[in-house]
């Protein structure tokens, strides 16, 4: 029989996340799009997500932690090299990072690393 | 002179822009979503916790650090209290994401009556393409894309999940490992990539403070730095504005 514990606990997980995204669309309709408020938001969205994607590589929990950081910087470089020398394309950055970082995981896999 | 569309175009429309959502999805998005909840379907096995509770969070909570929280600090014991705030503070994000995203869809009567709906399908993948694509579509166009590119990217979150849970043991864990940092560096590139000015500064600031006030206080970094960082760029960008206006007089 399934434990229904986990299943509670996501519900209300599920809720209090919602909670957010419901006072979004509460506040959204009160907010002029072409106010000052409004450009607020918008920097605040920006700089929350930028501080949480670098946050998620500098100090990683999870899967993630299971890797060194100086792999994880290695491939952003890089990646950034190439993003750069594509002309900001977002694929061939990603890709690029990518590939180290699981060169890099695989070398020290095979303990050549 | 603008000519009123017939409803056969409506519907033609809408089919276009549906597809067009999809096909933008399936370039990147989904496969990134793809990446990341691979790694989160093989900690959900890890866990000993069912399949169904992988998938089911994953397309409920539908944010990757909430996830996390949940399944980590249910596995440790936590007192449920302390569950549901951890995970939900970290997907505070969603509400300033929904407060910009909202009004691109302003005059839609769809948008308007499913916008609870959009607000709980918003992740930081369709965000990011919706923010991007959006602003250059006709207004009746974007409903249906978003729409697209969410059904692809819950997709990927139901395939990504169940992948990992199947293969968590199977797969070599360097493989699992590089498809979780594939979905952060791609945001990493993603957000290189705003051109307005006050999004860049943000970007910036946001990414310096984001580590930085994570170390000092664990569960608030994030939020706050959407708070600080934003701040100081909102500012910083209308300084800029007012000395480039004080130079022009």
């Amino acid at each position: 029989m399934t434990d229904p514990t986990p299943w509670l606990v996501l519900v209300l997980c599920i809720m209090a996340t919602f909670v957010w995204r419901a006072l979004g669309v509460g506040l959204a309709t009160r907010i002029d799009p072409n106010g000052v408020l409004f450009q607020w938001f918008n920097c605040v969205a920006y700089a929350m997500l930028a501080g949480l994607i670098t946050r998620i590589l500098v100090f990683p929990v999870g899967t993630l932690a299971h890797s060194e950081t100086v792999d994880r910087v290695a491939a952003m470089v890089i990646g950034f090299v190439i993003f750069f020398l594509t002309r900001r394309n977002v694929f061939t950055g990603t890709i690029a990072a990518f590939l180290l970082f699981l060169g890099l995981a695989y070398l020290r896999h095979s303990g050549r690393l | 002179m603008v000519i009123e569309s017939p409803p056969q175009n409506w519907s033609k429309t809408n089919t276009t822009a549906f597809f067009a959502g999809i096909a933008a999805a399936i370039t990147m998005p989904f496969w990134m979503v793809i990446g990341a909840m691979i790694g989160f379907g093989s900690l959900v096995h890890a866990a000993g916790l069912e399949l169904g509770i992988g998938v089911a969070s994953t397309l409920g909570i539908w944010g990757l650090p909430g996830q996390v929280a949940m399944v980590e600090l249910f596995v440790l014991g936590a007192p449920l209290l302390a569950i549901i705030t951890t995970s939900s503070m970290a997907n505070v994000r969603f509400l300033p994401m929904v407060i910009v995203m909202m009004p691109l869809f302003r005059g839609d009567p769809r948008a308007k009556r499913w916008r609870y709906l959009m607000a709980q399908i918003v992740s930081i993948n369709i965000w990011s393409v919706t923010m991007s694509r959006c602003p250059d579509m006709p207004l009746q166009q974007r409903f249906p894309f978003f729409m697209g590119v969410s059904v692809i990217c819950l997709l990927g979150g139901a395939i990504g999940t169940s992948a990992g849970f199947f293969l968590a043991g199977n797969m070599p864990a360097y493989v699992t490992l590089s498809l979780v940092f594939l979905n952060p560096a791609y945001f990493v590139f993603v957000f290189s990539s705003v051109r307005a000015r006050n999004c860049i500064i943000a970007v910036i600031f946001g990414a310096m403070t984001g580590p930085v006030l994570h170390l000092l206080l664990p569960n608030w970094g994030v939020p706050l730095t959407g708070v600080l960082a934003g701040s100081v760029a909102f500012f910083t960008d209308r300084l800029w504005t007012r000395n480039r206006e004080a130079a022009h007089d």
